[in-house]
């Protein structure tokens, strides 16, 4: 075999086994850790945590724990949820980089803000 | 109470007809069920203990307040909503003089569902006063921006449930605070409903006693809890110029007042559940007291009005 043939042969080899470990591992996937972080829980009238960074295409579940109904709505108009009362949960995906803030639509001084990069 | 002459507190001493001294002396038996009546300027109080044998204060106009009936609610702090609700019934049926009318100053339902409206007008119905006049809490517009409340008790109301009715001469404002509430913000009323509003009062003579009712305090009750409406001092300057205004609200299951001027502010207990006192525990959410005392910490509001005097006698009575 000629060096050149071998070279090619190399070349396909390597991209070959790009492409075998990119259809394996998706860009966006969150890491086990990344989703267990992705829960704000809502208890004695706050969001906890208040501030929760997460990667680009992360799901945020929010866990209401309280003894009272609460609302999940993002002040930019992008998520906006049904009123969740006792162990309800309220999900979104944050596929877009960027801060969004949010606040309880029934006691509106319960503020949070998810981070996404 | 012993206190069978002290009960009348006639102390006058910065000579414009408002007794203060003796308003804070009646505050502090408030606790223990005081009757206050504003008597032309001149505060009277008469100890609960003594009404039977007296007679209930002859008042031109007696209306009742409730308030926080969170119909649904069945956490710790009450399981059975509707008991205590029925024992305010009873309440309002037992009082000597009856009232004419209702007020609910919202938070009727705990999750705006059409069985929790449905069972407060089937338990409210066995009230002997017929007529009951609601403003909504925020409990009562969960997901439908009110659709539902406004579908039951919207007649007669403008906008997003606020309305305006006299009776006897004397001029009821119910307000809607809360609606479109915004981020880290308390209550809110809102352009339109402050348009209307001082358009509601602008030919009003300023000897007409006001009441305004609304379910959040329009006070600064405690802003770090929400317990306050963000643009209510508009709302006030409107009725700057009346004699005697009474504002009765809710939200805060707890009886509170401030007198400042004019206005008396008054908060309702709730029927279902306490709350406690501002900054005195984690977060406003409901208390959990032992059972035996559930009843003392709920109740409702007496009202009587006096023809002839800057009069609106406040009572708040536990259901136990």
């Amino acid at each position: 075999m000629n060096r050149r043939v071998f070279f090619a042969w190399f070349i396909f080899g390597l991209l070959a086994a790009c492409a075998v470990l990119a259809a394996m591992k998706p860009v966006h996937a969150a890491t086990p850790e990344e989703k267990a972080a992705a829960e704000v829980k809502i208890d004695n009238f706050s969001f906890s945590p208040t501030e929760l960074t997460v990667a680009a295409g992360t799901t945020v579940t929010w866990v209401n724990q309280d003894d009272v109904p609460h609302t999940v709505v993002g002040t930019g108009g992008a998520f906006k949820s049904k009123a969740l009362d006792t162990d309800d949960k309220f999900s979104f995906t944050f596929d877009k980089a960027g801060t969004y803030a949010y606040f309880c639509g029934v006691h509106p001084m319960m503020t949070g803000k998810i981070v996404v990069k | 109470m012993n206190q069978e002459k002290k009960d009348v507190i006639v102390h006058d001493h910065n000579h414009d007809g408002v007794d203060r001294r003796g308003f804070l002396k009646c505050m502090a038996w408030a606790g223990t069920g005081a009757l206050c009546v504003i008597d032309g300027g001149v505060l009277k109080s008469y100890s609960m203990g003594r009404l039977p044998k007296m007679g209930h204060p002859a008042g031109e106009l007696s209306f009742v307040q409730i308030s926080d009936s969170h119909m649904g609610f069945n956490k710790a702090a009450n399981p059975d909503v509707v008991s205590t609700l029925k024992v305010a019934v009873d309440k309002i049926n037992a009082l000597p003089q009856a009232p004419e009318f209702m007020l609910h100053t919202g938070d009727i339902t705990h999750l705006s569902k059409a069985d929790e409206f449905d069972t407060v007008d089937q338990i409210l119905k066995e009230a002997n006063p017929k007529d009951v006049f609601y403003v909504p809490g925020e409990h009562d517009v969960l997901d439908d921006n009110g659709a539902a409340y406004l579908a039951r008790y919207g007649k007669g109301t403008t906008g997003a449930g606020w309305r305006s009715f006299d009776k006897k001469g004397v001029h009821f404002i119910g307000l809607v605070n809360v609606m479109n509430l915004k981020a880290g913000g308390m209550g809110s009323l809102g352009p339109d409903q402050l348009g209307w509003l001082k358009n509601d009062v602008k030919h009003l003579k300023h000897s007409t006693p006001i009441v305004v009712f609304a379910h959040i305090p329009l006070w600064s009750v405690y802003p770090q809890w929400g317990w306050g409406t963000d643009d209510s001092a508009e709302a006030l300057s409107y009725l700057k110029k009346f004699g005697s205004v009474s504002v009765l609200n809710g939200h805060i299951h707890q009886t509170m007042q401030k007198v400042e001027g004019n206005v008396t502010f008054h908060t309702a207990c709730s029927t279902a559940f306490p709350q406690p006192a501002p900054g005195q525990g984690p977060s406003p959410g409901p208390m959990t007291v032992p059972a035996e005392r559930l009843r003392s910490v709920l109740g409702i509001t007496d009202v009587n009005f006096v023809r002839g005097h800057q009069a609106l006698g406040v009572t708040d009575l536990a259901l136990g």
